[in-house]
């Protein structure tokens, strides 16, 4: 059986005046029911386009897909017209953004708003698509869901409104669900409630979930496996615990060792040097070797491929501890000197 | 007392709800701050922290002598900042500076990055040595080429910009500098440069921080001691150990809970707050966390609970009836 | 989708960030550069310009000069089958050479264009500023000012006002046009201030100590004229044609001042006998006006870097 979503070498370019860039430059990953995929980046790494492009919702102009494959369930999605597209849109995979604000309609009832879906796709009645969707919203649990129903997107506080969107992302049980940034608006009190709902829904309809964020501490918390963006490319993919006790990229080890710990006192932070690059210019080679303490002559010549790590090199894990969980034979980087890395060199 | 050199006591600020344009009439007030007391010590950085509405911002601007207090008092040194003329505040500027949010906002688009640093030179007077000198100064200080003087803002990444705001509140060797959320604008590799720039501009000048951020893990890494607000109200403050390895107030360790920490290995997964936060238009009698904590009894609705020591292990204000270090039971 | 926004503006100002210094200006004038509306509009302008400020070039005569009833109505050269007269225009009701009236009518409806935009500009810059950064009661009572000159209907407004006066130069065309014209301008100023007021940036040099005055020099008028200009360059080409309204309806300008206006007026009994009477002062005007907006449409373009 085919993988429920399979992104191969995907190219996304935005054009404009004559000049294009490079927004994401062959990304390729795969998502496996019930499984939790974090795409972990920072601002420009590509990781929002990525999604848009897998959804068909990028702006077209500026931004066009160049090349690439997306499939759902062995299916094509890329080239596919766009009456087709939209078929899956929803139904099969669906998405939640980090503004709810703005991605509900504030003229309209929340009600009728996740009726709505149901009646388009599901040619549902009126009345029945409202009763199902109280049932929706009951079980992102919002509450007194019978009496909120005629209430409008403004009367809803943050998380509440998240969890309208994610209601309506729900209507039509799509297999997939990718969540773009959900909780990055939210205080962390209810960013704990947002992801805790997702992780429970996620359970009950065994949904593959494809969590966008650049949080470390989110991803560590939820995510099964992580793809690690920088410049438009994937430079690491693991399994969550993997990465963490033994990052085989300079710059998952780089990111590691910036971001502050709240369970950790007083530990000294190594910032990674530089900037985020910039898409009209991605350096040559390694687009990370500008900023990479490690960077030989090798990596400004030599773009590095995503590839396996070579067992049996590297020490067993930086922690000491749980290394029989550790799962190498799926740990992807794109360092040409990867297994030092991971080996703590 | 010697050391402290900025001192906040009982200070509360309401901003009046009205309705109409012609004829205001109030309907309500919120109360954004509402009695906060605590002192900040010469060479120390003291956190804030809380969730969004918590009245984090209204102090930072009371703080700042830009909004006056409604009653209580600021004292920047022995001076009340809230009784100072404008003549008097624009002096006290010298010595209490800012650093904003946002450093795509917070720069003057149309000038250049000279002349944003040399703009409190332009203002108070030139620096001995010149101004020109001076600011190529305080850009090496805080780790930018010199020669971009003439650049534009445009022309420099988020962290580069926020050096340039951080450039600016430092031109003129103030005491205190109050950061208001000064990296959560930025990527996760570059807030640890500009964390680590600021601690070492702590060390190098002697300077003060209040540092208001919504960040805890962020906050416990910078502060000395750390002060938790919830609606308004300081619910628990003490020195950074305290707050985050013993903490007493529930809501404080329902915060502490509810962040994911960097290592799959320690998954939270437990959720421990429900709900969301009251309106500080109207926040609840009594403690105004009981509507939200588990620990609530009849006394939390009926009396105040008072910012004080308690007994415990760990010797720290708590405005808990019931203070108590473990957690939820 | 912001970050699809983001990697957009990237694309914009990639090319900047990584080279030498350049502005918003810069940008916009590489973004102008390259469209051929614009060009169009300033080559007219030039040469509209030319014929405002030197005539002699283009007409040895002066204006209303060696005018002779017995040879008026002439009708243009390429007309007239004998070919080859003196007056390629032909001539007007009053014998005089209608190429020369062309040139020299069109310094008055420019001089009223920029009088009236100069004056309604310095009103709106001063006005607004101050109305947008102060608030209160100055804001109220301009702002309920502006609203009762948005109520009256501005073309009958001037009619009305320039019935009364006794003299009705280009000044006092200016002067009554600029009178009305100011509280549009003063509007967006104010809109434009209030929105900058409360910037960061303005928010940070008042935590340095900066007084109002150099909050509003260095900081808020910088950042606010931009659109305002933009708006008055358009505005010209507008005032331009109330000029004309005025002259035709006979309560501009008056004889003898000659102005395109005036022309029209001249023809507006006999034009179905000599078209080119209205023809060729309606296309000095429609070039003029239109030039104006294409002008001021392409610079809003070009330094509204979300419109690129």
């Amino acid at each position: 059986m085919s993988p429920l979503l399979e992104v191969e070498d995907l190219h996304v370019e935005f054009r404009s005046r004559g000049s294009a860039v490079n927004a994401v430059n062959g990304l390729s990953y795969t998502l496996h029911e019930g499984e939790t995929l974090a795409i972990l980046g920072e601002s420009g790494s590509g990781k929002s386009v990525s999604a848009q492009a897998v959804m068909g919702i990028l702006d077209t102009p500026p931004a066009y897909v160049t090349k690439g494959s997306v499939r759902y369930r062995g299916t094509e999605l890329l080239g596919l017209p766009e009456r087709r597209r939209r078929a899956y849109r929803g139904a099969n995979i669906a998405m939640i953004f980090q503004d709810a604000l703005s991605a509900l309609n504030p003229v309209h009832r929340v009600g009728d708003q996740i009726a709505e879906m149901l009646i388009v796709h599901r040619k549902m009645s009126r009345r029945d698509a409202r009763a199902r969707a109280v049932e929706l919203m009951d079980r992102v649990r919002i509450p007194s869901a019978a009496s909120r129903i005629n209430d409008f997107p403004h009367q809803f506080s943050g998380g509440m409104r998240q969890r309208v969107m994610i209601a309506m992302a729900l209507a039509l049980e799509p297999d997939v669900l990718i969540a773009d940034e959900p909780t990055t608006a939210l205080d962390v009190t209810v960013q704990a409630q947002i992801m805790k709902l997702l992780s429970d829904l996620q359970d009950e309809m065994a949904m593959g979930l494809i969590l966008i964020t650049h949080d470390l501490g989110v991803v560590a918390d939820v995510a099964d496996r992580i793809a690690l963006m920088y410049a438009g490319r994937v430079v690491e993919e693991a399994d969550v615990e993997d990465l963490y006790a033994r990052p085989a990229h300079p710059y998952a080890e780089g990111l590691l060792a910036s971001v502050p710990r709240i369970d950790v006192r007083g530990r000294e932070l190594t910032p990674i040097k530089g900037a985020p690059p910039n898409l009209a210019a991605i350096p040559s080679g390694c687009p990370f070797h500008p900023r990479c303490p490690r960077a030989r002559d090798r990596c400004s010549r030599e773009v590095p491929g995503l590839r396996l790590l070579r067992a049996g090199e590297g020490s067993p894990d930086r922690s000491g501890a749980r290394s029989g969980a550790l799962s190498p034979e799926s740990h992807r980087s794109a360092c040409h000197y990867a297994e030092e890395v991971s080996g703590g060199r | 007392m010697a050391d402290e050199i900025l001192c906040v006591r009982d200070v509360t600020k309401h901003f009046p709800l009205t309705r109409g344009v012609v004829f205001q009439h109030e309907i309500g007030q919120v109360k954004a701050v509402d009695g906060v007391s605590f002192e900040l010590r010469k060479g120390e950085t003291l956190g804030l922290v809380g969730e969004s509405g918590c009245g984090k911002s209204t102090l930072a601007r009371l703080l700042m002598g830009v909004e006056r207090p409604t009653s209580g008092s600021v004292h920047f040194e022995d001076r009340d900042v809230s009784s100072l003329s404008k003549a008097e505040l624009r002096r006290l500027r010298r010595r209490m500076q800012l650093v904003m949010q946002d450093p795509y906002t917070s720069l003057n688009p149309r000038m250049t990055v000279g002349d944003i640093v040399g703009e409190p030179f332009a203002i108070h007077g030139d620096p001995e040595g010149g101004r020109r000198t001076r600011v190529r100064e305080l850009l090496e200080i805080v780790g930018l080429e010199p020669d971009h003087v003439n650049r534009y803002p445009h022309q420099f990444s988020g962290g580069q910009r926020q050096r340039i705001g951080i450039a600016r509140a430092l031109a003129l060797r103030p005491d205190v500098i109050i950061c208001d959320e000064p990296v959560s604008a930025l990527d996760v590799s570059v807030q640890a440069q500009v964390m680590n720039l600021l601690a070492d501009l702590q060390r190098e000048f002697g300077l003060s921080y209040v540092f208001i951020a919504h960040d805890l893990a962020v906050v416990r890494h910078i502060s000395d001691r750390v002060a938790v607000m919830y609606l308004g109200k300081i619910v628990e403050i003490g020195d950074e150990e305290q707050i985050y390895d013993h903490p007493t107030h529930p809501y404080t360790q329902a915060l502490l809970a509810a962040v994911p920490v960097p290592d799959p290995t320690k998954r939270t997964g437990q959720i421990v707050l429900e709900g969301d936060v009251p309106s500080p238009t109207d926040p609840p009698s009594g403690c105004r966390f009981r509507t939200r904590c588990w620990k609530a009894e009849e006394i939390c609705a009926a009396e105040e609970p008072a910012l004080k020591v308690r007994t415990g292990r760990s010797a720290h204000p708590s405005a808990c009836h019931f203070a108590a270090e473990s957690g939820r039971s | 989708m912001s970050e699809s926004t983001e990697v957009a503006a990237t694309a914009q100002t990639g090319a900047v960030v990584s080279g030498a210094s350049a502005s918003l200006w810069s940008d916009a004038w590489r973004e102008l550069y390259r469209r051929v509306t614009f060009w169009v509009a300033v080559v007219i302008l030039l040469f509209m310009g030319l014929l405002a400020t030197v005539p002699s070039l283009f007409t040895s005569l002066g204006p209303n000069g060696r005018c002779d009833v017995r040879q008026a109505k002439l009708r243009p050269a390429s007309w007239n089958p004998f070919g080859g007269g003196p007056h390629p225009f032909g001539t007007d009701t009053h014998g005089c050479d209608y190429w020369a009236q062309m040139v020299h009518g069109t310094r008055a409806p420019i001089i009223v264009g920029f009088l009236v935009t100069g004056i309604a500009l310095a009103l709106a810059i001063g006005l607004g500023s101050l109305s947008g950064y102060y608030g209160r009661l100055l804001d109220t009572v301009l702002s309920r000012i502006t609203d009762i000159f948005f109520g009256l209907p501005l073309l009958l407004g001037a009619v009305v006002i320039l019935t009364a006066f006794p003299s009705h130069g280009v000044l006092t065309e200016s002067f009554v046009l600029g009178l009305l014209w100011w509280p549009t301008m003063t509007r967006l100023m104010r809109g434009q201030v209030l929105s900058i007021r409360d910037a960061d940036y303005v928010q940070a040099a008042r935590m340095l100590g900066a007084r109002d005055t150099r909050i509003m020099v260095r900081h808020i008028l910088p950042n606010a004229v931009a659109p305002v200009f933009v708006y008055a360059m358009l505005n010209v080409g507008v005032v331009i044609g109330y000029e004309a309204t005025l002259d035709y309806l006979g309560v501009g300008l008056q004889y003898p001042t000659v102005s395109w206006g005036l022309q029209l007026s001249q023809a507006q009994e006999i034009f179905t006998d000599y078209p080119y009477l209205l023809i060729y002062p309606a296309v000095f005007l429609t070039a003029t006006v239109l030039s104006f907006l294409l002008l001021g449409d392409a610079v809003r373009d070009a330094l509204d870097p979300k419109l690129r």
